[in-house]
């Protein structure tokens, strides 16, 4: 039991936060925004240069060898400062297939590329009626010569427009909510007969709509099994709700910050409102939600690795609820805590609330992953006589 | 960083389950299980068994009965206890006024007091609060005058849990009312045998005897028995209240009444299902235990954040660990309300379950259930309430 970071991971820290403090204020990030693309090339250019888009690759393909405490160092940092670029997308989702799913030679030529910042990806794993269920595959993959054909809609593509591959989960097998009879296909996003609608998401990043018709997808592009691809889908989705707890806390932290530095300088009836025994106390309550989320999002970064499939469901759940209920309440304190000025779009504090609200959704709300580990028996064991 | 126990501490739990399976008596075992109170003689007996090993003070310095094992293992000792179950040892001795003893006491009083804390001789109890003095304890108004070679002590105390069964209360009294107000407070160890102590009872809403007033009339104790400088007893104060990080949370404890909670739930049957298969109620118990493995990691933090720590400073974030932990401990008694539902209603006290020849109404583990769910609210309470903690944390670590 130990929760130092080791000089590594310090360094790690040091150099990730270091880079958003010079580059990534609220300023610069909506510059960024602005840009073609929503997301700024440059620093993900810079990003590449730290060696951050190699991160949890191995050695062999240019990696940095890292495991899902690095990746929560990243995260947190990332959102700290609400960052817009495709890292999630790239690196942690799509990069996570590759790393479970991919073989030899497919890890030869996309790591690399990925890990140098040429080539973006996306994983397109949700569709329109799927909603938590990652199995609720209807896109279909039907057998063409030596490859597939792809048709089919895949729905709430992070950074879908921008990636130039696309990982597809396609049905090859078995009716629509089969856990078995799942396949992975990598799509190039210009190939023919694949249309991608982008649009801005709630908290001002990318996603895209993606409608597969005829795709034809070589059988070197099959990732894995194209028949039992669902066990790398979920375990690469825990590993995703853990990174996406890391930076929900980021997000927490900078809010929690921000809300008391509010306090403390916001001035009503000649006194600042932080002298007030009503707002201390909630400041206490958004700094303890703060602290719990941050607990059980190392918690998951912990228990990510965990190759019992079962048991790790049983954690992600867990951290996922705590975090979503956290969203909750330190979202609608900071707002509330600021009045009027947490409701305008050129204050930061709204652009937090809007992220932690959209992570939320990502992979299971809070009452989704409840119910799931209410259905697994919850984390304490029964000892029935 | 590692969240995982390293081999070294898997061992050390075995080794401690072992021993705690074998070594518990079993009728104090079953008390508690039943969510009945362990007695002062079950409480004495466990504490020597412990004593006897070593471990009745695992979280003393090595010199005074102490075993030196790290705050993660003190933590594996003290959660392992209470899943067993075994009756808590008593805080007033080994968590608060010993602390105090070994960090501010003379060698005389160490001598003295020490050893007979480590086997339970002395029981002791905490007079801190007065009637007039809850949460603004600093106010305390029991008088301490200089007389000779004693004092003289006058006025009362009350909240004293278990000062029916006490040897020994260790006071916070007035030695000088003109100073501002915590500046005057001493730390004054009194026997209870002295002239002029009352002890009256309270009755509290579970229908128990836990709490007393304790009157002084003209006590008078010898000036040895003042720990530290007079006028510096608040400093004294201030360091036991927050000294309690490896108990307070009550982690262990909640996770014992989890398990009795889903055991429970799997013998009631509700409109022709087990509650324990009904979803929404295992989704309530499912969202205390989120918040549960949230508290343990959070308190584990602390802890091993405590080797980088002055040794008589206290990590203000202990406030959050009383906090959630008597929000937790509170929802699980609310929960076992859930599962006991209408047969909750008779009232038998603890006392009859011994002398009656009947057998009990209802299902035989329903009686301690409600009053178990009134008592639980006076975790919030005691040890400084959740709006005191909150001031706290807002002083110290929000610099509000």
């Amino acid at each position: 039991m130990d929760f130092d970071l080791s000089g590594e991971q310090r360094l790690l820290k040091d150099s990730v936060e270091r880079l958003m403090l010079d580059s990534y204020g609220f300023e610069d990030r909506r510059k960024y925004q602005a840009e073609a693309r929503g997301f700024s090339e440059a620093m993900w250019a810079r990003y590449a240069e730290l060696g951050l888009l190699a991160l949890p690759f191995f050695d062999e393909h240019g990696g940095f060898g890292g495991g899902a405490v690095e990746t929560m160092i990243v995260m947190e940092a990332f959102g700290r400062a609400l960052i817009l670029e495709p890292y999630f997308a790239t690196v942690v989702l799509a990069g996570g297939i590759l790393r479970h799913g991919a073989s030899r030679a497919q890890k030869a030529e996309l790591i690399p590329a990925v890990a140098d910042g040429h080539m973006k990806l996306a994983f397109a794993y949700a569709e329109p009626q799927s909603r938590y269920d990652l199995f609720d595959v209807q896109a279909q993959a039907k057998k063409d010569g030596d490859g597939w054909m792809l048709n089919g809609t895949k729905g709430l593509v992070l950074h879908g427009a921008a990636a130039d591959k696309v990982i597809v989960s396609a049905r090859t097998a078995g009716t629509s909510r089969d856990k078995g009879g799942i396949g992975l296909f990598l799509v190039d996003g210009n190939a023919q007969g694949v249309r991608r609608r982008g649009y801005p998401t709630q908290d001002g990043l990318r996603a895209a709509e993606i409608t597969l018709e005829n795709v034809h997808v070589e059988a070197a592009d099959v990732i894995g099994d194209p028949t039992g691809a669902f066990p790398v889908i979920a375990r690469v989705a825990d590993e995703a709700a853990a990174a996406s707890c890391a930076e929900a806390v980021g997000c927490f932290a900078e809010m929690q910050a921000t809300t008391l530095d509010y306090l403390k300088t916001r001035k009503q009836f000649g006194t600042t409102i932080g002298s007030f025994q009503v707002l201390q106390h909630r400041a206490v309550d958004m700094f303890i939600e703060l602290e719990q989320s941050r607990s059980m999002a190392m918690y998951a970064a912990m228990m990510a690795g965990e190759n019992d499939a079962t048991e790790r469901a049983r954690a992600i759940s867990a951290a996922k609820a705590q975090i979503g209920q956290s969203a909750k309440a330190i979202g609608r304190q900071s707002i509330q805590l600021h009045g009027g000025i947490g409701m305008t779009m050129e204050y930061r504090i709204g652009h937090y609330f809007k992220r932690i609200t959209m992570i939320d959704t990502l992979f299971g709300d809070a009452d989704h992953h409840l119910r799931q580990l209410a259905v697994l028996g919850g984390l304490i064991r029964e000892e029935l006589e | 960083m590692d969240l995982s126990f390293t081999e070294d501490e898997l061992a050390f739990r075995n080794e401690i389950k072992t021993f705690f399976q074998a070594a518990v008596p079993a009728d104090t075992r079953e008390k508690l299980i039943a969510g009945m109170h362990p007695s002062k003689d079950d409480v004495a007996r466990w504490t020597r068994i412990l004593a006897e090993k070593g471990w009745s003070v695992p979280h003393w310095p090595v010199e005074y009965g102490g075993t030196g094992w790290s705050p993660v293992k003190q933590y594996i000792f003290t959660e392992e206890m209470s899943q067993t179950p075994a009756p808590a040892p008593l805080a007033f001795g080994v968590n608060m006024v010993g602390p105090v003893i070994y960090t501010f006491g003379n060698d005389v009083q160490k001598k003295r007091f020490l050893p007979r804390i480590v086997t339970l001789e002395d029981w002791w109890c905490q007079g801190f609060s007065e009637p007039g003095s809850g949460s603004d304890l600093a106010s305390l108004k029991t008088r301490a005058v200089r007389d000779g070679d004693h004092y003289l002590v006058n006025g009362q105390k009350t909240w004293t849990t278990l000062a029916q069964c006490a040897d020994w209360i260790f006071c916070l009294v007035r030695t000088d009312p003109t100073a501002k107000k915590q500046r005057g407070i001493s730390f004054l160890l009194i026997d209870m045998k002295s002239p002029g102590i009352t002890v009256r009872p309270i009755q509290m809403i579970d229908g128990g005897h836990e709490v007393n007033e304790v009157f002084f009339d003209d006590v008078r104790v010898p000036a040895e028995n003042l720990v530290g400088e007079e006028n510096r007893g608040w400093d004294y104060a201030k360091f036991l209240l927050g000294n309690e990080r490896f108990h307070i949370a009550c982690v262990g404890v909640s996770k014992e009444r989890i398990r009795r909670i889903k055991n429970l739930a799997s013998r009631v049957r509700f409109g022709g299902e087990r509650l324990s298969d009904q979803a929404d109620f295992r989704e309530k118990v499912t969202a205390v235990e989120i918040r549960l493995k949230a508290l343990e990691i959070t308190q584990l933090r602390v802890l091993t954040n405590e080797s980088k720590r002055q040794k008589d400073t206290q990590d203000p974030a202990s406030s959050i660990l009383k906090i959630k932990g008597a929000e937790i401990q509170q929802a699980t008694s609310e929960l076992l309300m859930d599962v006991v539902g209408p047969y909750a209603l008779p009232y038998q006290s603890e006392e009859d379950f011994d002398r009656r020849n009947e057998p009990p109404i209802g299902p035989d583990w329903a009686a301690t259930i409600a009053p178990a769910y009134f008592n639980t609210r006076k975790v919030s309470i005691y040890g400084g309430s959740d709006e005191i903690q909150k001031n706290i944390i807002a002083k110290a670590i929000l610099g509000l």
